[in-house]
């Protein structure tokens, strides 16, 4: 149970939360599905903090963010798997 | 657990129950508000409520501010209710609207009369209340005399991944002894809209949420200069790590649980279709959202946080969560309920809820929350357009 480093909300999510104060380049993370009670891990690219999202997979401009199952926003600059995400490469869709 | 079938409230004429006991002063207008902070003042045991608005104000707009008026002074948690109007007109049409309820509420007008007469005849009235309110005492009452409103604030990812879900969780257990439950915040629905529509328990309710998230979203397009990417989300959501405003939608969404809503209701309108949830169409701004609700007769608040929002609202006690572990440190003093355990999976969202559950009860048997203790007392008026 001890050791989650990032929490995805769905397994058909492509982003996790960072749950810890930090993950720093090059950590391989502990990361819990929360619906399937499922874990997974993935090694980080970037400094992320408590709070944001890395990307669990390689996403391309245009892509659709899924978050909660649903689409929370498309990519505007390419992201690759273990990558920040963050308002610098993903866009709302609303305006 | 097993969840307390009970709480100790102050039941009123009208057959229904407060967690608090205040006598209020009432001011109709902007310029009443000295009267009404001088009388509060002079008199323990009341509470003033200043605010902005009341003049020259019409259509849609004037009637809320009459909902809004009446609604608070008609709120439960509030024993006797002085108003104070520098006209005589609209002052009688809130104190008979209260009056209904059956609580003691008497109006006074400041025109022809000057602050100085006013201050001292309301002085003597608010005293009269004021002491006979303080011999209420608190009682038994069905746990289904909760009316519980929620509204999130400065959220951020953790808000979405556990406090938020920890409402919802405490929402699922509390419906079927009967609650009142409220949630609202029509914007910050924007990109979880359909979803949400879903949610309505009838084609009739489905509709209403749609045609009220659509008559928002037409006037955004209409007002917004760019976009909104400057206030939705806010800087303290985007530090927090929330991209989108359909990733604070999603989130948000979460503490309503599994359940769906009976109805929509306007802005500061009081439920009609009995037990159960309901949608109410406010602003997402803090304050905004809980005076609406206040004034729609709910009794007791649901404040999650992420980033640590410190509202509180002068008679609807707020208790706040928070999940981040950084704002339940630094800001301690304002925060009810920790619930920051569910991220380091020491605490699951069962536990959680529970937790809220008990805290929720204390607060409806008395406990100050810290916004009470700290002082918070936002009372904000929403106004729909400029006066005449």
């Amino acid at each position: 149970m001890a050791g989650t480093d990032i929490i995805i909300h769905d397994k058909k999510d492509n982003v996790g939360v960072v749950v810890i104060e930090k993950i720093t380049p090059n950590q391989d993370c502990n990361c819990w599905i929360m619906e399937n009670d499922d874990s997974t891990k993935i090694q980080s690219k970037n400094e992320i903090p408590l709070g944001h999202k890395i990307a669990m997979e390689d996403l391309k401009e245009g892509d659709t963010i899924i978050k909660y199952g649903h689409d929370i926003g498309k990519v505007v600059k390419p992201i690759k798997k273990g990558e920040h995400v963050h308002v610098h490469n993903v866009k709302t869709k609303k305006w | 657990m097993e969840i307390p079938k009970s709480f100790l409230g102050y039941k009123r004429e009208n057959g229904r129950a407060g967690t608090r006991n205040h006598v209020i002063i009432l001011p109709v207008d902007d310029i009443s508000n000295a009267c009404a902070e001088a009388v509060a003042n002079n008199i323990k045991g009341t509470i003033a409520l200043p605010h902005s608005y009341g003049r020259l104000q019409f259509g849609a707009d004037l009637e809320l501010h009459f909902r809004t008026m009446i609604g608070t002074g008609k709120n439960p948690n509030v024993a006797a209710v002085i108003v104070i109007g520098i006209e005589p007109k609209w002052t009688k049409r809130i104190v008979d609207a209260i009056a209904k309820t059956g609580k003691p509420v008497e109006g006074f007008s400041i025109e022809g009369v000057g602050d100085i007469d006013t201050i001292a005849k309301v002085s003597k009235k608010a005293q009269e209340f004021s002491m006979w309110a303080s011999e209420i005492q608190r009682e038994e009452c069905p746990l289904s005399d909760l009316w519980i409103s929620v509204k999130c604030g400065e959220s951020d990812t953790t808000s979405g991944l556990a406090s938020n879900p920890t409402v919802g969780n405490l929402m699922e257990k509390l419906e079927p002894f009967g609650v009142h439950l409220c949630f609202g915040e029509t914007s910050e629905l924007t990109g979880a809209e359909t979803v949400c529509a879903k949610r309505g328990k009838t084609p009739e309710a489905q509709e209403k949420f749609m045609k009220t998230w659509n008559e928002y979203n037409d006037f955004i397009l209409k007002e917004a200069t760019n976009d909104l990417s400057e206030s939705q989300p806010t800087a303290g959501n985007i530090a927090g790590g929330l991209t989108t405003i359909e990733e604070k939608a999603f989130g948000n969404f979460q503490k309503i649980g599994n359940l769906k809503f009976i109805d929509v209701l306007e802005p500061a309108e009081e439920p009609s279709k009995g037990k159960g949830l309901y949608f109410m169409d406010t602003s997402s701004a803090a304050a905004e959202c809980v005076t609406l609700q206040a004034a729609g007769g709910f009794n007791i608040h649901l404040f999650p946080t992420g980033q640590g929002n410190i509202i509180g609202n002068p008679i609807e006690p707020v208790i706040k969560l928070t999940a981040n572990p950084l704002t339940a440190k630094t800001m301690s003093e304002h925060i009810d309920v920790d619930v920051s355990k569910i991220l380091s999976r020491e605490m699951n969202l069962d536990q959680a809820g529970d937790e809220l559950i008990k805290a929720t009860i204390k607060v409806a048997n008395g406990r100050l929350t810290c916004a009470e203790a700290l002082g918070h007392k936002e009372f904000v008026m929403t106004k729909l357009y400029r006066s005449a």
